[in-house]
């Protein structure tokens, strides 16, 4: 039939995609391939990236990553070399880099997954048995901390830094050291790896918040004492300025007064010493003055007519003392 | 059209996830993400091959009605155009295309409208390397389109050890761009769990340097800019191909059953400067006062010298004057003062006795001072 012929074509063309597609493959950036024929493996694996040909229906084409590829185990409890249990959680990084010898021994990643969780499990709780809380915590050895500049003074005991030994990345690196060469076997290599989670175990917890509200007490009871002692030092202060001044005030006011009495007293005497006749009056003008502020409304006198006053009242002619 | 299209989108994904897979998580991004991978025109092999068979059932009709040298033309044209048309795609301005043909790397293309070969030869992957991307850490701002923005259980993502083996809650953003787009798509499978893994443990290392007091309060901008570069050293060690911008604490907090006590810490702190402003107030009511007083005191006491002086210079003047007097006729002028005196002291007196100078016996008859004697009753 006429019509037929170019649906003839159609599934022509559409017969050789089919051949093509399978007698090609494609190796992707990300991967890598082994293909094998009835399940055993032939030839160098393909590294390379691009179109590659095959036997089609014969060989089989299986692809393996060639990314690094991520391992992150689960958290989990352990005790350190000082008996307290936390809780840890690892990651590590690694790669296929011996693709035969990964397909034979582990086939897939599930697998080869698990591996690494035996292998880094076990070598993490040896590393950490190993070592102290602390040498898991820290990482700087010498590193001084910075202070509240509002809490310096004197020997607190909070704000200090443990002292290590080793620190963490050491610690990561014996770990590595000793996992890195028992998983070449499977043709994995084995990047790095880290602590990501490091925590106290829940049994464990309490204690350190006892631990810190304690310290917490500390810092606050410092605080308060430092408050009052600085409080009472104004106080201090404020005493002793006040003497100070009041006695710095009394010193002065008492020179000032003296040099007046002094200045007075000269005047004085400059004017009553100025001859016999002035000092004689002198006395006696006091005296007279005396007599009238002294001798008060209650005051009874006794007068003999021997005196100035009451001469003439035996006589005119009083006899002369 | 619409359903044509969809069943080959259909095929192409399930195709597609199969080997490349860098490409199906962008797309699997966020809803912006998704939005891309629609627009992109699918161009694989094995559409073809849907292509055509979804075509089939649509040919019967058409059967009588043209010839079949037409229909077979219209056949070739439609898959030309379909070729041209899944050929196409567009890079966004904040974004570039990275081309792999047949799997392998080919080139990086900058945004705009771009051909390529279609039917499964080359594969744009569309990375937005300019979009500056963040992760958050302990809490999730909820609407992110990213799923490695937040984690399901943020909480245990803070609880960290501080180098005093306190116990601190530290949430955290990093913000970071896709710097490489060849290494984070080809070098690393999940770049961006990676990244996640790796500021966790780069934030507890860094805080494990410090003090819980350096955490929480005065150590924060230290904390921030250490954990950035330490992150941008593991971030370029892991091939991960992005840059880290920034690393921004958020809240740091204490744990729940200490937050009391370091509020304490907080109000004793208040308490010190509020015991030393009161002490400072008394200080400062007193001294000036004070300074006042002894102001005041040394102005009278100035006061009196010049009183002094004056009084003493005018006594001075008056005796001076009486004296220039008095030396003209000393004797009459002293008995006149002397009488003076007397007349006006003597009348104020409340009693006065005038004994003769042979009669001295009268002294023992008198009271001299009546109030000694009224205890004794001897006078009312």
């Amino acid at each position: 039939m006429n019509p037929a012929k170019p649906i003839a074509g159609v599934i022509a063309v559409l017969l050789l995609l089919v051949v093509l597609s399978s007698a090609t493959y494609t190796v992707n950036e990300v991967e890598q391939v082994i293909i094998t024929q009835f399940g055993r493996p032939v030839g160098e694996p393909v590294t390379t990236a691009g179109l590659r040909l095959r036997l089609p229906l014969v060989q089989e084409v299986n692809r393996i990553e060639k990314r690094i590829l991520e391992w992150d185990g689960n958290p989990s409890d352990m005790p350190t070399k000082d008996k307290l249990y936390i809780s840890v959680d690892l990651f590590a990084r690694w790669r296929i880099t011996d693709p035969l010898q990964y397909f034979l021994r582990l086939r897939d990643e599930r697998s080869a997954q698990s591996r690494l969780d035996d292998i880094l499990g076990s070598e993490t709780r040896n590393a950490v048995a190993k070592h102290e809380l602390i040498e898991i915590i820290r990482t700087t050895k010498d590193r001084v901390p910075m202070r509240d500049p509002s809490l310096t003074e004197g020997e607190l005991q909070v704000g200090a830094l443990v002292p290590i030994h080793k620190g963490r990345q050491m610690v990561e690196k014996e770990i590595f050291a000793a996992a890195a060469p028992k998983v070449q076997v499977f043709g994995i290599e084995l990047l790095d790896i880290r602590f990501k989670r490091i925590n106290y175990n829940e049994s464990v917890q309490p204690k350190i918040y006892d631990r810190m509200i304690s310290e917490r007490r500390q810092i606050a009871e410092r605080y308060r004492s430092e408050g009052n002692g600085e409080a009472a030092r104004i106080q201090g202060n404020r005493e002793g300025e006040l003497n100070r001044i009041q006695s710095e005030a009394y010193r002065r006011v008492e020179e000032i007064r003296g040099e007046a009495d002094a200045k007075a007293t000269e005047i004085y005497a400059a004017a009553y010493n100025q001859s016999p006749e002035a000092a004689a009056f002198y006395e006696f003008l006091r005296s007279m003055e005396t007599y009238k502020s002294a001798l008060a409304d209650n005051t009874s006198l006794i007068l003999s007519t021997d005196s100035d006053l009451f001469k003439f009242l035996k006589g005119l002619e009083a006899p002369r003392r | 059209m619409t359903q044509w299209q969809t069943t080959i989108r259909g095929s192409d994904a399930i195709c597609w996830g199969s080997f490349v897979t860098p490409t199906y998580e962008l797309a699997s991004w966020g809803s912006e993400k998704i939005v891309l991978a629609e627009n992109r025109i699918p161009s694989y092999a094995n559409s073809m091959l849907k292509k055509v068979s979804t075509r089939t059932p649509k040919a019967p009709p058409r059967l009588n009605l043209p010839s079949g040298r037409g229909l077979a033309m219209a056949g070739w044209g439609l898959a030309i155009f379909i070729g041209i048309w899944s050929g196409l795609y567009t890079v966004p301005s904040d974004s570039v295309a990275v081309v792999q043909r047949f799997g392998a790397f080919l080139k990086e293309v900058p945004p705009g409208l771009h051909l390529k070969i279609p039917f499964g030869v080359d594969d744009a992957t569309i990375v937005p390397v300019k979009r500056q991307l963040k992760q958050e850490f302990g809490f999730a701002t909820p609407g992110a389109t990213n799923p490695y923005q937040y984690t399901q259980d943020p909480k245990r993502e803070t609880q960290m050890v501080t180098g005093d083996l306190n116990s601190a809650l530290v949430e955290w953003v990093v913000q970071y761009r896709i710097a490489e787009p060849e290494k984070f798509l080809f070098d690393v499978r999940e770049p961006e769990g990676t990244l996640r893994d790796v500021s966790e443990s780069v934030m507890r290392e860094v805080v494990g340097d410090r003090t819980v007091d350096e955490v929480i309060t005065i150590g924060r901008q230290e904390i921030e800019s250490e954990a950035q570069q330490r992150m941008q050293a593991l971030a370029a060690k892991y091939q991960l191909g992005v840059s880290i911008d920034q690393v921004q604490l958020k809240n740091v907090n204490p744990p729940g059953p200490v937050q009391a006590s370091f509020n304490e810490v907080n109000q004793a702190q208040q308490e010190k400067e509020k015991l030393i402003n009161e002490a400072r107030q008394a200080y400062n009511k007193v001294i000036p006062l004070a300074e006042g007083e002894k102001d005041q005191r040394i102005r009278e006491a100035e006061g009196y010298r010049v009183k002094r002086i004056n009084e003493a210079e005018g006594d001075v003047a008056r005796f001076s004057a009486v004296l220039a007097q008095y030396l003209k006729a000393p004797e009459v002028t002293r008995r006149r003062i002397y009488l003076e005196t007397l007349q006006e002291v003597l009348p104020r007196l409340r009693s006065k006795y005038i004994v003769d100078e042979q009669g001295s016996h009268i002294l023992p008859l008198l009271h001299l001072d009546p109030n000694m004697a009224q205890p004794q009753g001897n006078t009312p």
